[in-house]
């Protein structure tokens, strides 16, 4: 990783200067003298004018500024950073898959739609539904498209009283906003002690206007919930459906499944737990998995089969179906490459990625607690991720969890996911995935050790941490208040608007 | 095993240092009746090597034909540094730049590319990216609604020369929270909104009006007007636009007297292959003013602890990981990827290349309109100015045409029976600046072909 700072691309920008290699020739004025003046631009939009090496080596310089999973242990709870191969994106950008236009015949595309058709199938067979769609184009809108399905049930059957989602209260802020998206009121249940929902609270939220619950399971506490059986018929016996968050499947592939623990509806996270990439934001793909009476309401386009060919489906075949959710076909490029990565690990791959990465969270838990960490959930067993509570750290040091995190960053190491859930206090929620090693997890216990040591000694190492990284600790009050959101050319940088 | 670095001796001193003998115990909190056996449905682990083969045979099925379809994708020349930089490692394998002080590539980029496409929509602010340019046109609704707060109605007008698929994206995400989509009718001589359509609605509480450009036809819509009508009755108007046709075009921020308040669209167009429909994403640019209604991530500049200047992901404040119920929406996850790749692509274009690019689509689009309206059977239809897309009649039903077209290696345009059947038999063609007049002339005397042979049948 560098540190030095890469001035904004506007700032190499020189009128006159450009890429021309990679623009067409000029067509002359002629060529659109059809385009009513009234209707042209009159002013230049404010693009950089700089060589192609000039931006590759702008935009390089970049990239080293980041921290990866191909450059540094990425252990962020909840995100699943596992490496992604790189022969997913090798097949993904095959010629011809990225030459295929998205409304192109089915008969141009057979090959194209024949992954997709048999990953929809391998999603059925490791999440236990009967019918997937492929098209939401990450976690929450996969989210989104479940709720909907929810309601679009009840309506059907004339039940038009429920519109109460139930979360749990340490769910992800997306469960809450999702539902909000479609149209329903959030009724939030809490946990108990040990990290399972209150049973007996469940109880009393449930009832007639109940539409639903969304769960993760393992929690977002990093436990198995444990009376998941009963949590299911509590919420059925009153007439609700339950939704699976699919965040967290990666601690459960080929173990148990979301369909066989009584779900009705559920979100795959492809880009957790299938290894797509994160892209420093996205793109991700949640499709969604239903029970049999869910799956006339399924969001299209699907993949279908009619004799040899494969073949789309619409909503002239799912009349019912909550409708389109993007404008062709969700993160087509995103679904070859969990195509690929299923290929590549099998059916006895698949038990592997959970067992793996709950040795390693398991492993995290035993070496952490003996070097001086409390886990939160001591009593349990950890799932693919943990969390420790920096609680007595805080009281005792005058250190915070995030102070542990910037430090972290110090040692090459990104940080885990900080002050979520909020249930637990100072905490950081610890994912290292099955394909981190063994000696990987010891240097991050080792760094963590060495930060609690320096937590007694010098406190203001943390608390003014990182000092290793490009730049210190960011003033995000400043950046809510005076808002700078564009660069804004400034004299020593003027660049003509008028063409 | 596969991406699974443990030695036999690792997985032993891990399991004694956790205090259990075997892996499988590490499950025993999930209830015994809920294991699974086994998982018939997936297939036996493959290689690379024969993943490869697989691929490789799968793709040489779909083949790459000649295409001639546009309609909310289109296929430019992308330069060979755009997806060499976007598949950088540091690029691709992180995530979104929550530790901010070890995100700054990302973060920096994200700023210069809410500089450049605020600028090219002629707005003040951008946000980091959404979806794709559907789903957005369905952001963008609940975001007028939640922005205007002169109107309790809800309804937003869509004219039926929005994208077919924009239109439907929009009613199922919007739709839930009581939005009401009523569907403004166009002219099927012109192909566009009429000045007087929207006469009925004066004195009606509207909460804003969709205006696409270019519309689905390729057509130019008079948006000066359209603007100036919804601005003058606190209409909020939501710009749905083409951002490669941005360089040649009046930005939504300019439209009228006082411009549009939202603009959307994919940003598919600069630098994402086409590849099926994604991963594309979607932009969405505003007015400051709408600033905190704005869905999705943005990153602001700031100081660091030390004065220097440095980026970070700022009105946290709106999003559902701090909000969450009460959020702006519910979107996480967007397209970093993509927006990398469009920045890349952008920066190599400047605003030069870019109206380039542009033009040259445009007079492509021309020379292949002027080719196929040659074809005996063939007409134009929807005159008037357009860019680089038109709807072209034949003198008989489109469907056995595109088939005959297809099967000669030519994806001829887009049946338009599904959405418009008003227009009778209509294709929707595009042409960019990557097909050549030998390209063009293939396709109309394939054209002639087929229609000579659908005669003589």
């Amino acid at each position: 990783m560098s540190t030095r700072l890469e001035k904004p691309i506007f700032e190499y920008s020189v009128p006159g200067r450009g890429a021309e290699d990679q623009w067409p020739r000029d067509p002359g004025p002629a060529a659109t003298d059809d385009l009513p003046a009234t209707l042209r631009r009159s002013t230049r939009p404010l693009l950089p004018e700089v060589s192609e090496l000039e931006a590759v080596r702008h935009f390089t310089r970049l990239s080293q500024l980041n921290f990866s999973i191909d450059t540094h242990f990425y252990p962020l709870g909840s995100c699943t950073m596992k490496y992604n191969p790189k022969a997913c994106n090798s097949f993904a950008m095959l010629p011809e898959f990225l030459a295929r236009h998205p409304l192109s015949p089915e008969s141009v595309g057979q090959g194209f739609l024949a992954c997709l058709y048999e990953l929809q199938e391998m999603l059925k067979a490791v999440t236990g539904m009967q019918a997937v769609a492929l098209s939401p184009m990450a976690g929450a809108q996969g989210e989104f498209a479940g709720v909907a399905m929810i309601r679009a049930y009840h309506r059907a059957r004339g039940d038009l009283e429920r519109n109460e989602i139930i979360v749990p209260e340490a769910a992800h802020g997306t469960n809450p906003a999702t539902a909000t998206m479609c149209g329903c009121v959030v009724r939030e249940v809490p946990v108990n002690a040990e990290g399972d929902v209150d049973l007996e609270a469940l109880k009393t939220v449930v009832g007639p206007k109940t539409a639903g619950i969304m769960l993760t399971n393992p929690s977002t506490l990093g436990v198995f919930e444990r009376r998941i059986e009963e949590v299911a018929r509590t919420v059925h016996a009153a007439g609700g459906l339950l939704y699976y968050d699919g965040a967290n499947l990666n601690a459960i592939l080929g173990k148990v499944r979301p369909g066989d623990m009584g779900f009705d509806v559920i979100h795959v996270n492809l880009h957790k737990t299938f290894s797509t990439p994160h892209g420093g934001g996205g793109p991700g793909a949640g499709p969604v998995g239903v029970s049999a009476r869910l799956a006339p309401f399924l969001p299209v386009p699907i993949v279908g089969r009619r004799g040899e060919q494969y073949c789309w489906l619409t909503e002239r075949d799912l009349p019912q179906s909550i409708g389109r959710l993007s404008g062709f076909m969700g993160n087509a490029g995103v679904l070859l490459r969990a195509y690929v990565y299923m290929r590549l690990l099998g059916r006895e791959g698949m038990a592997r990625v959970s067992e793996y990465a709950t040795l390693n969270a398991n492993y995290l838990l035993a070496q952490l607690t003996r070097a001086g960490f409390d886990a939160a959930y001591p009593s349990r067993r950890a799932s693919h991720e943990l969390i420790i509570t920096l609680k007595r750290q805080a009281k005792e040091l005058g250190v915070t969890a995030m102070d542990f995190a910037k430090r972290l960053l110090d040692h090459g190491m990104h940080a885990p996911t900080t002050y979520f859930p909020l249930l637990v206090p100072e905490c950081l929620l610890i994912e290292p995935t099955e394909t981190e090693s063994k000696a990987a997890l010891d240097a991050f216990v080792a760094a963590m050790a060495e930060i609690l040591a320096e937590a007694a000694q010098e406190p203001e190492r943390l608390t003014s941490a990182p000092h290793t990284m490009p730049v210190r600790r960011l003033d995000d009050v400043r950046a809510a208040k005076q808002l700078d959101l564009t660069w804004k050319p400034t004299v020593a940088h003027a660049i003509p608007t008028t063409a | 095993m596969a991406f699974i670095p443990h030695t036999r001796e690792d997985v032993e001193s891990m399991l004694a240092a956790i205090g259990v003998e075997r892996i499988e115990r590490l499950f025993d909190e999930i209830p015994a009746s809920l294991r699974l056996a086994g998982l018939a449905g997936v297939p036996e682990a493959m290689n690379e090597m024969e993943v490869g083969r697989l691929m490789t045979e799968r793709a040489r099925l779909d083949g790459r034909p000649l295409c001639f379809i546009g309609a909310g994708a289109y296929e430019h020349h992308i330069p060979a540094a755009v997806w060499a930089i976007a598949t950088r490692g540091e690029f691709y394998s992180a995530y979104t730049p929550y530790q901010a002080e070890a995100s700054q590539g990302t973060l920096q980029l994200l700023y210069e590319y809410q500089t450049m496409m605020a600028s090219l929509t002629g707005m003040e602010v951008s946000n980091a990216s959404l979806y794709d340019g559907a789903s957005a046109v369905g952001e963008a609704c609940l975001m007028a609604v939640r922005a205007n707060r002169r109107s309790r109605s809800r309804r937003i007008l869509v004219p039926t020369t929005v994208h077919p698929h924009y239109r439907a994206t929009a009613r199922a995400v919007a739709g839930n929270q009581g939005l009401v989509f009523e569907e403004l009718p166009y002219c099927t001589e012109e192909g566009c909104i009429p000045a007087g359509a929207l006469e009925r609605y004066d004195g009606q509480d509207i909460t804003a009006l969709v205006i696409q450009q270019p519309n689905f036809f390729g057509r130019l819509e008079d948006v000066d007007a359209l603007c100036d009508w919804a601005r003058a009755r606190n209409i909020l108007v939501v710009a749905v636009v083409n951002p490669t046709s941005l360089a040649l075009l009046t930005p939504p921020g300019q439209w009228g007297a006082k411009g549009a308040d939202i603009a959307v669209g994919d940003g598919q167009p600069l630098g994402v292959p086409l590849s099926s429909g994604g991963p594309y994403f979607g932009f969405m640019t505003a007015r400051m003013e709408h600033v905190r209604q704005l869905p999705g991530r943005i990153v602001g500049r700031t100081l660091d602890a030390a004065g220097r200047p440095g980026f970070t992901l700022t009105l946290q404040a709106r999003e559902q990981h701090i909000r969450r119920a009460k959020a702006t929406s519910n979107i996480c996850t967007n397209q970093g990827l993509l927006v990398t790749a469009a920045a890349v692509y952008l920066s190599l274009m400047g605003p030069v290349g870019l109206e380039r690019v542009a033009a040259a689509s445009h007079a492509r689009a021309r020379e292949l309109v002027d080719a196929l309206t040659r074809v005996p059977g063939v007409r134009r239809l929807l005159r008037g100015p357009v860019f680089h897309e038109a709807v072209i009649g034949l003198d008989r039903p489109v469907a056995p045409v595109l088939q005959k077209m297809t099967a000669r290696g030519i994806l001829a345009g887009l049946d338009l029976a599904e959405h418009y059947p008003e227009l009778g038999p209509a294709l929707l063609v595009c042409a960019t600046e990557t097909k050549t007049t030998a390209d063009i002339e293939r396709y109309a005397s394939a054209l002639a072909e087929c229609l000579r042979e659908a005669r003589a049948a």
